[in-house]
């Protein structure tokens, strides 16, 4: 190799190595056709967003009304035992059945699904960011903050997740789902912390960073200019998995009574609501499940689309 | 080495004491702890306001309460317990006791069986990467863990533990389903073997053959009903796991081995008759005794027999002399099933640990116990398994595209010796951190489950204790999972030093 051609020379241009009519991609494009290449990935988003539309659209938000003409805290007249009237091309009446006392259960599914995405993704854009933030500058700073912040973490980790959730979550019940979302959010940051201080420490020792630092950079700029735009993958495919864990301990919650309160509904509420009348009235017990399976699955194989888009190691090799 | 575990229980057991302050001061503050006596209309409100009061401290401030449950915390250290009552006066150290050994007995078993499947299973499908078993397994594993865990237990208590019982009223197969079960065997066992299309046409039929014949068998004599295992069966596992666990380990060539592990095989026979008088109505210390000679003798044997392979000998035949006593005891057990089943007849029943008022000998309470026990800890282990084995397939896939993987196949080392040897040994370290991790979060997890199948366990404890702002039981609950967590930290740790000799240092 000649030495006008060594990087770094002044005549030296990554574009002039590449043939003309080849195209070129940049990492997000290579991430993003990665991603559009996984089947399941593509699939599950696809249900994802007929789920969250259509929990949306049906009751409405809020003083918007939807296309849905029952009312999920309204009880109407019984019909056939309330039984489900959903047929492969037709609603019916009550397509998910009625409850025993006669709501229409589509209503509060769709209400139930409603709370449930709302939370779980509140606890996911909240966890995710105070997860990053303390992973990040306890990982930058070294010493003693990040003594303080790792033994902060250890004492979140070593209560087990449901108990401190549990506990926080009875203290500050009545108070809505945000403040819901915002308990469950406290308890679940920690190992997306642990994640993000382990990739930080390996980064921090990299030439870039080194380079930053010498003209003078603030840490804070260093962290999140220059550090956390490399750990993006870690962030949002834990992010993504994170809401999937958030719908699942929402609905334990509300199972356990300590979650959200009636009046209002969760996925998980109402299937505690109607264990018991699995025998006589099943479809109170599957529609929730059912709802909350296909959440949690789509998001979980949304993210396991998103570890492979950003990290293809383990891949065959494809591109 | 001793020096940095002693560090990290120092630091761990501030962890636990700092965890302690904040649950006991969060669980204290989360209400009141009064409030249905303040709406009480009972006539003797006022003493019994009084009553609780004294029993819980509540005239006291928050850090003497603490301070006084963390004094008699401290006692454990003079094995003299004392957590404190509950707020009716009960002791809570007797309400643990029994709380702690139905959940602690539940979440073992659970992880021994999801790690000993989720690693299998793992490594089965990193091996077969992107073939239809693997998909399967893939899609299976996110199904498990997208799951809301009391929704699969009250299915499972339906599906599982309802139908069986009726189906164990006249326990015979039909022709259809002999057929469709024996189909779907053969189809997996054809994909986790592989090969070429001959290979797997002739693992297939072999299966379905033999799958379809054996129920055939079993159903003609009601064998469900009273069933047997016997000698035979015996032998033939033993035997089995001997030749198998010599060639998965050290290579079907290494006769040392091979040879000592069978003569374990042969002892455990011998006592299969010789201690039958002694475990037809034994005890726990008696049964734990034999099990643990026979991990002796069987250790023994390899370690006189193995010659120039010792140390593999000895650890491979105490670990068929243990194979060996746990059959026997299965095959006393299954042998009690239709003197079980007269004192039971529908033996799920999907609440509680055991049967109340059961009366049976040893070996038919524990088959009680163990029906019991069924259902949950499939709900803990599906689980629990499907996050180990992509944890198990992604860090077997990791290894295998390592470059001493690529420099052990060139040298010309067999496929097995890899895979166990290099590959496997290596993808156990972080495997073994998850497991950790894993342990304690499965004792919270229970919480559920146990609530599901109305078990009294260390979630009832903790449940009930939140629900009436009573928190020695939460602290109770809190003290044997932060436990748990320090001690799997410990083994995770003696367990890297055993897998990593650069940690050893």
């Amino acid at each position: 190799m000649s030495n006008s051609q060594t990087p770094g020379s002044d005549s030296y241009s990554i574009e002039a190595e590449i043939p003309a009519n080849t195209k070129t991609y940049s990492q997000g494009q290579l991430v993003f056709r990665r991603f559009v290449r996984h089947k399941g990935a593509m699939a599950s988003l696809i249900v994802l967003l007929f789920i969250t539309l259509t929990a949306i659209t049906s009751i409405g938000v809020g003083p918007l009304p939807g296309w849905w003409d029952k009312d999920y805290t309204r009880a109407t007249a019984v019909l056939d035992g309330g039984r489900p009237t959903i047929g492969f091309f037709s609603l019916g009446e009550h397509p998910f059945g009625q409850d025993t006392i006669g709501k229409d259960y589509f209503a509060l599914v769709m209400r139930g699904t409603q709370i449930s995405l709302l939370v779980a993704v509140t606890v996911g854009v909240l966890s995710t960011i105070i997860g990053t933030i303390i992973g990040a500058v306890a990982g930058y700073m070294r010493g003693w903050i990040e003594s303080i912040l790792m033994r902060l973490t250890d004492l979140v980790i070593v209560i087990p997740l449901l108990a401190l959730a549990a506990v926080i979550a009875k203290a500050a019940s009545d108070q809505g789902v945000f403040v819901l979302a915002l308990v469950l959010a406290i308890v679940t940051w920690t190992g997306l912390a642990r994640l993000v201080r382990g990739e930080v420490l390996s980064l921090r020792e990299r030439e870039f960073v080194a380079a930053a630092r010498a003209v003078g950079t603030s840490p804070a700029r260093i962290i999140f200019k220059h550090i956390l735009p490399n750990t993006i993958g870690v962030i949002i495919v834990s992010a993504t998995l994170s809401i999937a864990s958030a719908i699942l301990l929402e609905t334990s919650l509300s199972y356990l009574g300590f979650g959200v309160q009636s009046p209002d509904v969760s996925l998980g509420l109402l299937i505690s609501q109607y264990q018991n009348a699995f025998l006589t009235r099943p479809w109170l017990f599957w529609f929730p499940g059912i709802m909350i399976l296909l959440i949690a699955l789509s998001i979980n194989f949304i993210g396991d689309g998103l570890r492979d888009a950003f990290d293809p190691r383990q891949n065959r090799s494809k591109d | 080495m001793t020096k940095y575990i002693l560090r990290r229980l120092g630091a761990s057991f501030l962890v636990l004491l700092g965890g302690s302050l904040l649950l006991y001061v969060l669980t204290i503050n989360s209400d009141d702890p009064l409030k249905d006596l303040r709406e009480s209309n009972a006539d003797n409100r006022e003493y019994l306001i009084q009553q609780r009061t004294e029993f819980m401290g509540l005239d006291q401030p928050w850090y003497v309460r603490y301070w006084d449950w963390l004094t008699g915390v401290s006692k454990c250290v003079t094995l003299n317990c004392d957590l404190g009552t509950n707020r009716n006066g009960v002791d809570v150290g007797s309400l643990l006791g029994n709380a702690a050994s139905s959940t602690l007995r539940l979440v073992v078993l659970a992880t021994v069986l999801a790690i000993v499947i989720g690693i299998v299973v793992g490594i089965l499908t990193a091996i077969r990467q992107y073939s239809g078993f693997d998909y399967s397994v893939t899609f299976l594993a996110f199904l498990f863990f997208s799951l809301p865990v009391f929704w699969v237990a009250v299915l499972l208590k339906e599906f599982a533990g309802i139908q069986f019982n009726n189906w164990m009223q006249e326990p015979t197969f039909s022709p259809v389903q002999i057929i469709i079960t024996a189909l779907v065997l053969a189809l997996i066992l054809s994909a986790v073997l592989g090969g070429d299309w001959k290979r797997r046409a002739a693992t297939a039929g072999v299966t379905l053959v033999f799958v379809a014949s054996a129920m055939t068998y079993f159903s003609a004599v009601e064998w469900f009903r009273r069933p047997l295992l016997g000698f035979g069966f015996v032998a033939i596992v033993g035997i089995a796991a001997a030749v198998g666990s010599t060639t998965l380990f050290v290579g079907f060539k290494n006769r040392r081995v091979l040879y000592s592990t069978l003569a374990t095989v042969a002892a455990g026979l011998v006592s299969y008759f010789a201690f039958r008088g002694v475990i037809e109505e034994p005890t726990w210390p008696v049964l734990i005794g034999l099990f643990i000679m026979s991990l002796v003798v069987g250790g023994l044997i390899g370690w006189f027999m193995g010659g120039y392979s010792r140390k593999p000998a000895a650890a491979l035949s105490a670990f068929v002399g243990g194979t060996m006593a746990l059959l026997t005891a299965a095959d006393m057990a299954v042998s009690h099933w239709a003197s079980f089943l007269s004192l039971k007849p529908r033996p799920i029943s999907t609440i509680g640990s055991q049967t109340p008022n059961f009366s049976g000998g040893f070996w038919e309470s524990l088959l009680d116990v163990g029906a019991q026990i069924i259902l949950p800890t499939i709900v803990l282990t599906l689980i629990s398994v499907a996050s180990y084995t992509r944890y198990t397939r992604s860090s077997m896939l990791e290894v295998m595209n390592q470059d001493y993987i690529r420099t052990a196949r060139s040298k010309g080392l067999s496929e097995r010796v890899v895979i166990v040897k290099h590959g496997f040994r290596n993808a156990l370290i972080p495997i073994t951190t998850i497991v950790a991790f894993d342990f304690a979060g499965l004792i919270g997890g229970a919480v559920i489950t146990e609530k599901v199948f109305g078990w009294k366990g260390m979630g009832e404890l903790f449940e009930t204790g939140l629900r009436t702002v009573d928190p020695n039981p939460v602290m109770a609950f809190f003290l044997v999972t932060g436990t748990a967590a320090i001690l799997m930290n410990l083994l995770a740790d003696l367990a890297y030093a055993a897998l990593d000799p650069r940690i050893r240092r």
